[in-house]
């Protein structure tokens, strides 16, 4: 189908809406034409959700200031039933699956095809069998949801909104928990949508995807569009993205660093671990691994590869069985049997999901910050509220922690400062060695620098710090170090300065050809972002 | 940044200060609306001094089973068997004290232990075999509703000894020269208590002033202190017109302040919230989560045995129908006190004030004439509507 560059499908015009004082969004205009794919890019809270809200009619008609034109006609949409009529699907990033039902019953969960309401199993699957194959989705159509990965997860809810009409995909943030080769295919998927002639409009942190697919992209800074770049006329600028979002000259995207490397701090050897749903599984092979004072070190290593299990099975055996191995602080050889052994200690791991396993939500910043250290605050294990709030507020201004006060719930924050709260929470526990999983997952450009800054300054004050991350230019640009684990074993080591995302890649390739599962993998990620 | 809090515009704190207590203090509200609308529609019975006693009487087992549920709610759980063992405990207590003639004292204390192991029997299917709580104590109520049976032999027992009965029918001796009507040692007493609570938060405010600390405005402060003192001279000047105050009030009130204190002020309060609100995080966080969660029911089994005392002694006998539904009861106070479902929210305070919203309700509706039958209606509606309005002011 051929793109018709004159008509926009869908125009926003001076679309102002405010919160109770708070303007969330100042005259946006915004359009998008059929068959192309439009990027939304710009800091957490600059007004992405809350425009698509507006468009897909979560917030009505009436709630918001400005106009909606979609497919040539002003639109007043009363809520989302009235959007999805029309063609418009919004896939949150959240996903919205039923997770002990078959792809089947998810994908037609509101509208089964029914003869006089009893639902016809053959045109259910039938369909089903059509979509997927649309989506690429190899699996059959009575594979549970709970029993897929995440990145086929996403596939089944893009092969649900294609089961309506669909004339306008929203994604939001799709690529945020996918590893690179379920990215790269869910992008590829984009690209056929748009030779559909299907509009698309994506909402995404990750720059690098934004500048493969886009056609567009809109930069929104505090509820304004403050730039609007054609990416068929000119070349993407990465740099020029990340400054107009943060409206901030980013010429080093990671902070200076004079690393001062001192005695090793934590020594592990001969670490090994079992699942502990499959205990004949070895998940982390006899493995050796050490950090300096003063150092960072990341590990490096594809989804799955073992990166986490093996952060978490040494801070006090919070995952796996039958841990074996030795763990030496500062020279001492110790056994940590629990987390409180591992606090105790001087350990400290920031999990990789802050909402999860982080911080409790409907808490303040101060009960979460003290969480790990009450004792320092609570002589006689009696809370002194007023000790406590002024670490807390020290923390909140320290690591510029942006709350109205710190008895304002975590769950209100930004994702960067919410981070930035999680990390208040360990340094507070004084730790020897922080280990960091995936820092800045889901934080904006701004915050990430901060987040990096921070990183700068704990082994500035001869911490050893390990930073575990799935983007290698983040690594390269912090680490003093590099580590690449795969498939539970460490098989490459860089120092900082040498390391480059082609030395890693191939230092996982490798690992993987030699234990002969490689060949697939390896063609997957030939494809993806290197 | 602290010094940006403290000068914010009059103005907007006060409107925030009103807004916030509004939701603190709502169910106190609804509490005392609750009162003034019995009292004028029972013709003043309601706070008759003999009036109130039996109201304090009657509703102080759900009030302390209330304080052990509220931690279990909190904790993410639910008990069930609340009214099983309360009933079991007191047969057991009336076998010991009535049958085998035990010392009172080492029958009250065997039945307290009674309590605790049925507790840590079921915390600890709860806490380290993660078996649903809804399950467990499910089972729980069934077992001791049976074994309640069975100890009694489907018969009523009794009577008690004297000297336990005080436990729920006593009024703490009086030691100063009476004054007509008037105990002069509970009203001694109420003003004591009254004038500590006024120093008690003056001293508290003082201290946040101090350390540049944003605080309610003075006024704000100086009309609920008045209003505080007041009260409880009131309910102590009625209570003590007629015999004084009741044992079981001062037990209660001992332990609402206790578990007050545990839950606001101390780690072990503190880390049995943040259980409650994110298990996972609390265990990343060097909590010892499956413990915090065992204790909570060790916990509510000793409170479940001592309201079962309680009880037992307000009847002064022990049958087999004693705690039929008082589990109902003593959830729907946690949750008409603004607990949540989901667990990591709920206040001492909440539960004690919800306790008293069903027990003036029960007592006004009962004087009132309204048949058992509506008194149900009526309250299940009531508990439905407080945890509507909670929903409604949490989403705003």
């Amino acid at each position: 189908m051929g793109r018709n560059a004159m008509t926009a499908m869908l125009e926003m015009r001076n679309v102002s809406k405010s919160f109770a004082g708070v303007q969330a969004l100042r005259d946006v205009n915004f359009s998008v034409e059929a068959g192309q794919i439009h990027a939304l890019v710009g800091e957490n809270g600059a007004g992405k959700s809350t425009l698509m809200k507006v468009l897909s009619g979560v917030y009505p008609a009436g709630s918001y200031e400005g106009t909606i034109v979609f497919e040539g006609e002003e639109r007043r949409f009363r809520d989302i039933n009235d959007s999805e009529a029309l063609g418009i699907i919004i896939i949150h990033q959240e996903l919205a699956l039923i997770p002990l039902m078959s792809i089947a019953e998810n994908i037609f969960l509101s509208h089964p095809p029914s003869k006089f309401g009893v639902i016809d199993r053959d045109e259910v699957y039938r369909r089903t069998r059509e979509l997927l194959a649309q989506v690429g989705l190899k699996e059959s159509p009575d594979t549970l949801i709970t029993d897929l990965g995440v990145g086929k997860q996403q596939l089944v809810e893009i092969a649900k909104a294609l089961s309506k009409r669909v004339r306008m995909l929203i994604l939001d943030e799709p690529t945020a928990s996918l590893n690179e080769a379920d990215s790269a295919a869910l992008l590829e998927r984009l690209m056929k949508f748009r030779d559909q002639g299907i509009g698309s409009i994506l909402i995404s942190h990750k720059l690098n995807e934004v500048a493969r697919v886009a056609d567009h992209i809109t930069v929104l800074r505090d509820g304004r569009t403050v730039d609007g770049i054609d990416c068929r006329a000119e070349p993407i600028q990465e740099d020029r993205i990340i400054r107009s979002m943060v409206n901030r000259d980013l010429a080093h995207r990671f902070p200076e660093r004079s690393a001062k490397i001192g005695e090793p701090v934590l020594q592990v050897s001969n670490w090994s671990v079992y699942h502990p749903i499959h205990p004949e599984r070895q998940v982390i092979k006899n493995v050796n691994f050490g950090v300096k004072r003063g150092e960072v070190v990341g590990i490096a290593g594809l989804m799955g590869a073992g990166r986490t299990e093996f952060a978490m099975s040494l801070f006090g055996r919070s995952w796996g069985t039958n841990i074996s191995g030795r763990i030496a602080l500062e020279g001492h050889e110790i056994v940590l049997p629990s987390v409180a052994a591992a606090i105790d200690a001087g350990l400290a791991y920031v999990t990789e999901d802050r909402k999860q396993l982080g911080l409790i939500l409907a808490d303040d910043v101060r009960k979460n910050i003290t969480l790990a250290s009450l004792d320092q605050v609570a002589p006689g294990r009696v809370i002194d509220d007023i000790a406590e709030l002024k670490v807390a507020s020290d923390y909140r201004n320290r690591m510029r922690i942006r709350c109205s006060d710190v008895y304002q719930e975590t769950g209100q924050l930004s994702g960067g400062n919410q981070q930035k709260v999680v990390l208040s929470k360990w340094l507070m526990t004084d730790p020897k060695v922080l280990i960091l999983d995936e820092p800045t997952r889901g934080i904006d450009v701004g915050a990430k620098y901060e987040i990096y800054c921070i990183i700068n300054e704990l082994a500035e004050a001869g911490r050893g710090v390990v930073v575990i991350s799935s983007e290698m230019p983040e690594l390269l640009g912090i680490c003093d170090r590099i580590c690449v684990m795969n498939d539970g074993a460490f098989v490459g080591e860089f120092p900082g300065a040498e390391a480059t995302q082609e030395s890693i890649m191939r230092a996982i390739m490798r690992n993987e050809r030699s234990n002969g599962n490689g060949a697939a993998k390896a063609a997957e990620m030939g494809g993806s972002q290197l | 940044m602290t010094d940006k809090t403290v000068s914010l515009p009059e103005e907007r704190r006060h409107g925030s200060f009103i807004k916030n207590n509004l939701r603190n203090y709502g169910m106190l509200m609804s509490l005392i609306a609750i009162m003034l609308f019995f009292q004028v529609m029972t013709s003043g019975t309601l706070l008759q001094p003999l009036n109130l006693t039996n109201l304090v009487l009657q509703n102080s087992y759900i009030v302390i089973m209330a304080l052990g549920m509220l931690l279990v709610i909190v904790t993410g759980h639910i008990d069930l068997s609340v009214g099983s063992v309360a009933g079991f405990v007191g047969a057991v207590a009336a076998l010991l004290m009535v049958t085998y003639k035990v010392d009172y004292t080492l029958a009250f204390l065997i039945c307290l232990a009674v309590g605790a192991a049925i507790g840590a029997a079921q915390g600890y299917w709860v806490a380290y075999f993660k078996i649903p709580s809804f399950i467990v104590t499910l089972a729980g109520m069934l077992v001791f509703k049976g074994l309640a049976l069975a100890v009694l032999q489907g018969q009523s027992l009794g009577p008690f000894p004297s000297t336990f009965q005080k436990l729920s029918s006593g009024f703490i001796p009086e030691v100063l020269p009476e004054a007509g009507t008037l105990h002069p040692t509970s009203m001694l007493i109420g003003a004591v208590l009254a004038l500590g609570l006024v120093y008690a938060s003056a001293k508290s405010r003082a201290r946040e002033v101090s350390h540049g600390i944003e605080v309610e405005p003075y006024a704000f402060f100086l009309g609920k202190s008045v209003v505080l003192a007041c009260a409880v001279l009131y309910f102590t000047y009625l209570i003590a017109t007629y015999r004084g105050l009741p044992n079981v009030l001062v037990i209660m009130s001992v332990l609402i302040a206790l578990y007050g204190f545990v839950t606001r002020r101390t780690v072990i309060g503190r880390q049995i919230y943040a259980v409650g609100g994110n298990a996972k995080a609390a265990g990343l966080s060097g909590i010892k989560t499956e413990r915090l969660t065992f204790f909570t029911f060790v916990n509510m089994g000793v409170l479940a045995a001592l309201a079962g005392l309680v009880f037992a002694a307000r009847l002064n006998t022990a049958t087999p129908k004693a705690g039929l539904g008082f589990e109902l009861d003593v959830i729907a106070a946690c949750f008409i006190g603004g607990a949540s479902a989901y667990g990591g929210v709920g206040r001492v305070g909440g539960a004690v004030v919800g306790a008293m919203i069903m027990g003036v309700m029960n007592n006004g509706m009962s004087i009132l004439g309204i048949g058992i039958d509506y008194q149900q209606v009526i309250k299940g509606l009531v508990l439905l509507g407080a945890v509507c309005i909670d929903v409604y002011n949490q989403r705003r």
